[in-house]
């Protein structure tokens, strides 16, 4: 190189050559949509431990430092997206120029020559005069919506007339590229630049502690000021809030508002199959500055837009709903219930002899739809169901039986270790095999499945019989009483000799005994040890035809004791077996105690999203263009016709281009060839 | 002679029309006024907005392609009579004749599911055996199919308003409702570019797809009881939809009906079937015109979308996984045209990558619901 200047203007030209080029363009496009895919598969903006815990601490750092949990607002994304503007906007720098240039020309100089080069053309002969000629063609071109110019005649007297039709065409191209720009420019207006900016210089900090928002410093709080925001609050009924909190990375930055928005009312209305049909939020909004007031309904589709901020109603949640309940103390069951209060999102304390617990109130529901049809659950496949449609033309598979059981409410017991279970109770008694139960569901795990117990209610409908049955059961001081009551009973109708008595009480007492240790289960494994395999399965039915027994004695006991009425029937027969099940069953129940709701105070929360985008009427600005333009493109179709008038040798050439070669061009060239043969033969 | 008064202008398009065509709109337009005044009480301004446009779309797309006409005018008959035997009971679609065995909307959708696995059968037999005649019932076979979906569509529409009138609602919530909807659109371009082309032979390659779709159907009826009407979560409670999700599927069904060209351009470029098949330069043209007029759609779509996004979600732009797929077709589509167009770049190249395009608009369409969650989760399988 001996000169550099030339060298570098070869080189910026080549550079521009290269932003404008269509190849770098459609680089860009695909690179983008294969780095879109990225987010896509991998859930994005979640929080921090779940991606450790997801790929390890390794791979977690590899991809924290290559942003893959916000690709979208990654510095290599947005300079993607920065070079396809920057290509796109010079693609119309380069060719604006020359398109206007193309649209106004009529393209009249064309020469004879360059006229014979076309791939369509053909020539007429004709008799007629230039005027008519002239005046004819000129006719023709208007009639089929070709603007036409006439060209001066050349030394040997051939006019020229060049015509045009659909240029729009190429506004469409004009319309479409400016619109991406103007979309992606206002979409990075929203992507909110200034605050990237502010957080690159360190100016503004992400706020990673769980603290008051009163407490969070400056440095991590967005003044009302703040062009572009979009986050949320989550509001409990009655309280208010003027900040909202923005989810950036791993932290948050907080974003105060010009105006207090206090919560009144949350709703949510069910269709009968208990899906939600809407969810609706009382709000009054105080503007801070004006002291105006402004109260509204908002809705999911249906936001408020106050000074160009919009709130949205997002999601919803338990606001603290206050709970009063009846605890049973399960260890020592001789216990008469105590009262407990609890609120939802909030921890009460309970100690039980030396252990203490911690009882996390976690979700309240006031309604639990639930289908009783097809309870043991042998849904038919696909081919069997195409099967019955063919036979009996009906697509209906089982009824649907929808219920609405009442409310429910969760929490988690927590012993000193940190153990914890999750329980799951209803409040109201639930009809299952035509009895009324009250369903208490256990899980160690929260990805477990609940599995529930039935606790069995007395003829009065009441917890209260279980309750009593159960401690007469596990008290060992009351099983020599009960086997003796039951040997009595036994020898009254007969079923056993006297000289049995002895050995019947013995026996029934030892089997209470490993009951109110530990169930059936403990039951099952002191047969297995005390019992010959050949003689298991009778022992068993043996035992529990005692155990059945004397669970009646232990129940007229429990009912005397009481002073309840103690009838046998098939009822209370019914209800004791019930009864032994649940007992059994609650071995494995791990919780020192039974909560049974008796009253709540329902408190939602109601959570908002706020959002202000000044960037979204440019990129629907942007998107009104895009579709003009795409229409343009597609269904506007530039087509020019020459037709060269040659008097002198009584003959006219027509040719006919386009700049997209397409079946229908062909179809209009041999029409017109067709129609301009007969007119001009007359 | 005609062409020498007028130098060969064409006359007004208003002038062209007949008087069938003034009679279509006008029952058109009465029969909007009409459900307006029947149904106005309980429709807000933009249904009543979307009510209007859609007979004006309707009348346009009837004066511009005549035979839609009758196909109007025939659901429209159909429907109206099939809603008319429910006496206001949802029980009598298994029980009253005309419900039971035609115009109930579980019935309508399986005979449109036969008929257009009879088509396909048809339209092949039609291929192998040059058959024109054959060619000419297959056509017929896939219009009655048409008929027969949008009719089912139609009394699904009524019959979640007699399940309860806060259930009621168009039915293009979930995924087996746009199933429908796919297919018909589907057959409906590929109908109009048939008479377009005066060409049946690519009926074969097109109603395969439609199978497809009608094959994903009726698994999702016997096997997962899809056909149940379910009511709208909030989130889709909004006259949006009446919008977002037909532009999006006349998108869909274009790129199918591209990708299906592409497979027989594909054939032929490689001499396999060549005699029985159109040229190559037809297969070219007609893949050009479907992705043209499916991006176009496919563009308002994702826009319309978008708007409702910024009205229900709070943000026009969320990169929620459908979104960022329906800019990746987008995306993909658009460099497909950037080389057909500027570049000029034609052959089986093009063909491949309109067929690989339908994978990725699969993806997107059912792929991102099966597979990604995110806030369009409604069309959950």
């Amino acid at each position: 190189m001996n000169n550099p200047n030339a060298f570098h203007r070869r080189l910026s030209q080549d550079i521009y050559e290269l932003l404008s080029s269509m190849r770098l363009a459609i680089s860009l496009l695909t690179v983008l949509a294969i780095a879109s895919i990225i987010g896509t598969v991998l859930k994005q903006n979640e929080p921090y431990a779940n991606y450790i815990i997801q790929f390890g601490q390794f791979w977690f750092q590899v991809f924290e430092s290559l942003g893959l949990y916000d690709v979208y607002h990654s510095a290599w994304f947005l300079t993607i997206l920065a070079f396809l503007i920057l290509s796109t906007g010079m693609c119309i720098y380069r060719n604006t120029p020359l398109m206007l240039r193309e649209m106004r020309s009529f393209r009249e100089h064309a020469t004879e020559i360059s006229l014979r080069a076309f791939s369509h053309q053909a020539e007429f002969a004709s008799s007629m005069p230039l005027d008519t000629l002239q005046d004819r063609l000129g006719r023709y071109l208007h009639g089929q919506g070709f603007r036409a110019k006439v060209g001066a005649p050349n030394e040997s007297g051939d006019v020229l007339l060049a015509a045009k039709a659909g240029s729009y065409h190429r506004v469409g191209y004009m319309l479409t590229h400016a619109a991406i720009v103007i979309i992606c420019l206002g979409g990075l207006i929203d992507g909110n630049i200034p605050l990237k900016a502010q957080q690159l210089l360190g100016w503004k900090k992400i706020e990673t502690r769980d603290i008051p928002q009163s407490e969070v410093p400056s440095a991590s709080r967005l003044s009302t000021a703040n062009l572009s925001f979009r986050g949320g609050v989550t509001i409990p009924e009655g309280a208010g809030a003027d900040v909202i909190f923005l989810n950036i990375a791993d932290g948050y930055l907080v974003q105060d508002l010009p105006f207090d928005i206090v919560l009144k009312k949350f709703r949510v209305e069910h269709y009968p199959t208990g899906q939600p049909k809407s969810f609706e939020s009382d709000i009054t909004l105080v503007d801070k500055a004006t002291r105006e007031s402004v109260s509204r309904t908002i809705s999911v589709n249906h936001p408020l837009i106050y000074k160009g901020i919009a709130i949205y109603q997002a999601s919803f949640g338990d606001g603290g709903t206050k709970l009063r309940m009846k605890g049973w103390n399960l260890f020592s069951p001789a216990h008469a219930s105590f009262d407990m209060q609890g609120v939802i999102k909030q921890t009460a304390q309970l100690s039980n002899g030396d252990a203490n617990y911690n009882i996390e109130f976690t979700e309240f529901r006031k309604f639990n739809i639930e289908n009783f049809a097809n309870e043991n659950g042998d849904a038919a496949g696909g081919w069997q169901n195409l099967l019955k449609y063919v036979e009996t033309g009906s697509t209906k598979v089982t009824k649907k039986e929808l219920r609405n059981v009442g409310p429910s409410f969760q929490y988690k017991i927590r012993d000193a270790q940190g153990q914890a279970r999750e329980y799951f109770n209803y409040m109201l008694p639930i009809q299952l095999e035509e009895r009324w139960y009250l369903l208490s569901g256990m899980r160690e795990a929260p990805n477990e499945p609940f599995r529930y117990i039935r606790i069995p209610l007395d003829s009065e409908n009441r917890i209260d019989g279980f309750m009593r049955l159960r401690a007469v059961l596990l008290d060992k001081q009351s099983h020599p009483e009960i086997a003796r009551r039951f040997a009595e009973f036994a020898l009254q109708g007969e079923q056993i000799s006297a000289p049995m008595l002895g050995k019947l009480v013995d026996s029934t007492g030892r089997i209470l005994d490993v009951f109110a240790a530990g169930g059936y289960e403990a039951m099952a494994k002191f047969i297995e040890k005390s019992v010959p395999a050949a003689e298991q399965e009778k022992a068993a039915q043996t035992y529990i035809k005692i155990l059945e027994s004397a669970a009646v004695s232990a129940w007229r006991i429990a009912q005397t004791k009481a002073g309840q009425p103690a009838v046998m029937d098939d009822n209370s027969l019914r209800f004791v077996r019930d009864s032994l099940n649940t007992v059994s069953d609650l071995f494995s129940y791990g919780a020192p105690v039974y909560l049974q709701l008796s009253e709540f105070d329902e408190v939602m929360a109601s959570g908002l999203q706020l959002t202000r985008s000044p960037g979204k009427n440019i990129v629907y600005g942007g998107s009104v263009l895009l579709i003009l333009g795409v229409f343009f493109m597609f269904y506007v179709r530039e087509r020019r016709i020459w037709l060269l008038v040659k008097p002198k040798l009584g003959t006219v050439l027509f040719a006919m281009s386009t700049n997209r070669k397409t079946m229908d061009f062909e179809k209009e060239f041999s029409r017109h060839q067709e129609q301009l043969a007969r007119l001009l033969k007359e | 002679m005609e062409l020498t008064e007028n130098y060969g202008a064409q006359p007004a398009f208003l002038k062209t029309l007949t008087w069938f065509d003034w009679l279509y709109a006008l029952l058109l337009v009465g029969g909007s006024i009409y459900a307006l005044k029947l149904y106005g009480g309980n429709m807000d301004e933009y249904e009543t907005g979307i009510l209007f446009l859609s007979a004006a779309g309707l009348i346009a797309q009837g004066w511009f392609w005549k035979p839609f006409r009758v196909l109007v005018l025939v659901v429209a008959a159909f429907s109206l009579f099939g809603i008319s035997q429910y006496h206001g009971q949802l029980a009598r679609a298994e029980q009253a004749f005309f419900l039971k065995f035609f115009f109930g909307s579980q019935t309508a959708i399986m005979w449109m599911s036969a008929l257009f696995v009879i088509a396909t059968a048809s339209y092949w037999i039609a291929l192998l055996s040059r058959s024109a005649f054959t060619a000419r019932v297959s056509s017929a076979i896939t219009w009655s199919a048409v008929v027969m979906g949008l009719v089912g569509l139609m009394t699904r529409w009524y019959e979640s308003y007699l399940i309860s009138p806060d259930v009621g609602h168009i039915p293009l919530s979930n995924l087996y409702e746009v199933f429908i909807l796919f297919s018909i659109l589907t057959a409906l371009l590929y109908l109009f570019y048939e008479l377009r082309y005066q060409n049946r032979q690519m009926g074969a390659f097109v109603l395969l797809v439609i199978s497809a779709a009608v094959g994903f159907l009726l698994w999702y009826t016997f096997d997962r009881q899809a056909h149940e009407i379910q009511p709208l979560v909030p989130a889709l409670q909004s006259y949006w939809m009446k919008i977002h999700v037909p532009a999006n599927f006349i998108g869909y069904g274009a790129f199918a009906l591209a990708a299906a060209v592409g497979v027989a351009y594909l054939l032929v470029s490689k001499g396999m079937l060549a005699s029985r098949l159109p040229s190559l330069d037809m297969l070219d043209d007609l893949m050009y015109k479907s992705i043209a007029i499916g991006f176009a759609f496919f563009t308002i779509a994702t826009i319309l979308g978008a708007m409702w996004a910024a009205e229900a979600w709070g943000g026009y732009w969320s990169w929620d996984p459908k979104e960022t797929w329906a800019l990746i077709v987008w995306l993909n589509y658009a460099a497909w045209l950037h080389l057909r167009l500027v570049k000029g770049l034609r052959g089986p190249m093009l063909a491949w990558w309109a067929v690989i395009g339908l994978f990725v608009t699969l993806f997107a369409f059912v792929g991102v619901n099966m597979f990604l969650s995110g806030l369009h989760s409604y069309g959950t399988l």
